[in-house]
């Protein structure tokens, strides 16, 4: 419980000085906040006037607990591309798509990764280990962005089995986007395949090593019992700290994905504004993406400790 | 490094063949994006609308895009600069690696602890997420893609180095060298990061992989290189729109991407078991 406590007041303070550090990095680049919403054409008065009333001309720290006491009731001000619409409004209309598309690519990591590791292991040694590992080294050098355009060249264009370009909306047709999304998904998901098998697969073997192992099978157990139930359960352990680059990873993936299958989520969003220096969307962003990535490695931390009380961190 | 090149052929013939075909690879690819600086068959920019989207063949071994322009000679010549980028990015983020992680790991201490925290937190990221976060912050340009990409690989060196030295600062030889009042930056110079040279080298390896994935994503996404000056992630984005009419466009350009990708990891591949092997 203690290490539980711990563990959740650092992420607190982590995610402090993530945002801290976010808001005054934006403050101190250039670029002034006033000049991008009045255009370079305003007058020095009309400047001085909206910078006034932005609350710009405050000092650093009460802009600071200004910005976070909005952040935490989900208020990150107004979006400078876009007139008069709220960040979080954004943020609220893209999230959807960006949780769906993660959601389904780790559902494909999962379905496909347990059964092909299990694969390689039973045939060791044997064709289809060494088709598997082959199919891994090549899927982990292709990068995301040019398997996407493949996938859309093989089952867009060629197949036709989905328009690219056309994603349905989910509000109106929920399966017609779930279909379309499943080929976003298999590109952010087939290099995270080949990374899951090829860690899985050896800590599978290590734990057939085991004493354990030889004397279940001593015993006269059968060995696809084994292999299933004692091995498997004990070799997805360490798959759960893998867990956390995986779901980081996919976050990446699908930013990247999002921009080849053109779907409006918050990768495309983070992307159009920082090429339009919308910093307020950036902001928001930035700290959105990190602080997830922060708060599944304290989840994945916590839930390690309860599933293997063997370790215990100092 | 000497000694090992007066017996070149010798000493090559043990390699393993990961690492034979990996450094084989990219010096081929090195040399080839080196030539293309100076020589293409054709001109990389010069338009010609009577050989728009010609599909691969004697005259245009990779085929023409869509303004007529030679895909090869614009695939090589922009493998430069990701060459180029992967590089400066692999070299700031090996200089002050090493120096961040010389001095945490030799002398410890309070900063040791807060450094390291922060470097596992940055290790925590996937690299193309981490170039997003820090190009946010910097804007996009070829040269804020250096720095952002730079600051991304000096965790991984650091920590790498850091473990040298904790490992080495307590051997007989460096004590003897502490007892001969050697000044502590002689010892970590001369004495430490010499025996750290496999790891780092595989570190660089790995950091090289990343660093040209890291780039061609970021130009693929518009953040990167910006034109005039040809990109293989730009070209890529940009030969999605003729992916049905031209494929050959986006395949060529693809397939060079994972040629550079692949020579580096077959060394790092090859490094790491040649490094297995000396233990």
């Amino acid at each position: 419980m203690n290490y539980i406590v711990k563990k959740v007041l650092t992420l607190i303070i982590t995610v402090l000085a993530i945002t801290i550090l976010t808001f005054v990095t934006f403050t101190v680049i250039p670029g002034d906040a006033a000049v991008a919403k009045a255009g370079v054409d305003a007058s020095d008065e009309q400047l001085e006037a909206l910078r006034e009333e932005m609350g710009l001309n405050d000092s650093i720290w009460t802009r600071y607990t200004r910005w976070i006491g909005g952040a935490l009731k989900g208020d990150f001000g107004y979006s400078y591309q876009y007139n008069n619409v709220t960040v979080s409004y954004l943020i609220k209309t893209r999230l959807p798509v960006t949780l769906m598309l993660a959601g389904l690519s780790l559902l494909l990591i999962i379905v496909f990764s347990i059964p092909l590791s299990l694969l390689a292991v039973k045939f060791r040694g044997g064709w289809i280990d060494h088709v598997i590992s082959g199919a891994n080294q090549v899927a982990m050098a292709i990068p995301s962005f040019f398997m996407g355009i493949l996938i859309t060249f093989v089952f867009g264009l060629v197949l036709k089995w989905f328009q690219p370009g056309n994603f349905p909306s989910p509000s109106e047709n929920f399966w017609g986007s779930v279909g379309y999304l499943m080929f976003p998904a298999l590109t952010v998901a087939i290099p995270k395949i080949a990374m899951t098998v090829k860690f899985l697969r050896s800590s599978i073997e290590k734990e057939t090593k085991e004493d354990y192992v030889r004397t279940a099978k001593s015993k006269g157990n059968d060995e696809q019992r084994i292999l299933y139930v004692h091995v498997l359960r004990a070799a997805l352990i360490p798959v759960i700290t893998f867990i956390a680059l995986v779901l980081a990873e996919i976050m990446a993936g699908s930013i990247v994905a999002e921009q080849v299958f053109t779907l409006n989520g918050i990768g495309r969003l983070l992307i159009t504004s920082i090429s339009a220096r919308d910093y307020p969307v950036v902001e928001a962003i930035v700290v959105y993406l990190t602080s997830v990535v922060v708060v599944i490695n304290t989840l994945v931390d916590i839930l390690y400790q309860l599933i293997d009380p063997r370790v215990r961190v100092s | 490094m000497k000694k090992w090149f007066e017996n070149f052929h010798e000493n090559w013939r043990h390699l393993n063949r990961k690492l034979k075909i990996g450094v084989v690879l990219t010096v081929v690819m090195l040399l080839i994006a080196l030539i293309s600086q100076f020589w293409t068959p054709y001109s990389t920019t010069a338009m010609d609308s009577s050989r728009v989207m010609h599909s691969p063949g004697l005259l245009h071994w990779m085929g023409t895009d869509n303004f007529g322009r030679d895909v090869w000679s614009r695939v090589t010549a922009g493998s430069g600069m990701t060459y180029l980028v992967a590089g400066l990015t692999v070299l700031i983020g090996f200089v002050f690696g090493v120096v961040i992680g010389s001095l945490t790991g030799y002398f410890g201490g309070w900063l040791d602890e807060v450094i390291m925290r922060l470097n596992d937190m940055l290790l925590s990221f996937p690299s193309v997420l981490l170039a997003l976060i820090f190009i946010s912050f910097l804007g996009k340009g070829t040269l804020n893609i250096v720095l952002a990409l730079g600051l991304l690989f000096i965790p991984s060196f650091a920590r790498i180095v850091r473990s040298e030295m904790i490992r080495y600062k307590e051997r007989d030889f460096v004590r003897s060298a502490r007892i001969l009042k050697i000044s502590p930056l002689r010892i970590i110079v001369f004495h430490i990061l010499p025996n750290a040279r496999v790891s780092l080298l595989t570190t660089a390896a790995i950091g090289f992989n990343n660093a040209v994935l890291a780039e061609a994503s970021m130009s693929y996404l518009g953040l990167g290189v910006q034109p005039p000056t040809p990109s293989l992630g730009r070209m890529l984005s940009e030969s999605q729109s003729y992916l049905f009419n031209a494929p050959w466009m986006a395949i060529g350009c693809g397939v060079w991407i994972i040629l550079i990708i692949l020579g580096f990891s077959l060394i790092s591949d090859g490094l790491k078991e040649e490094g297995g092997d000396e233990q």
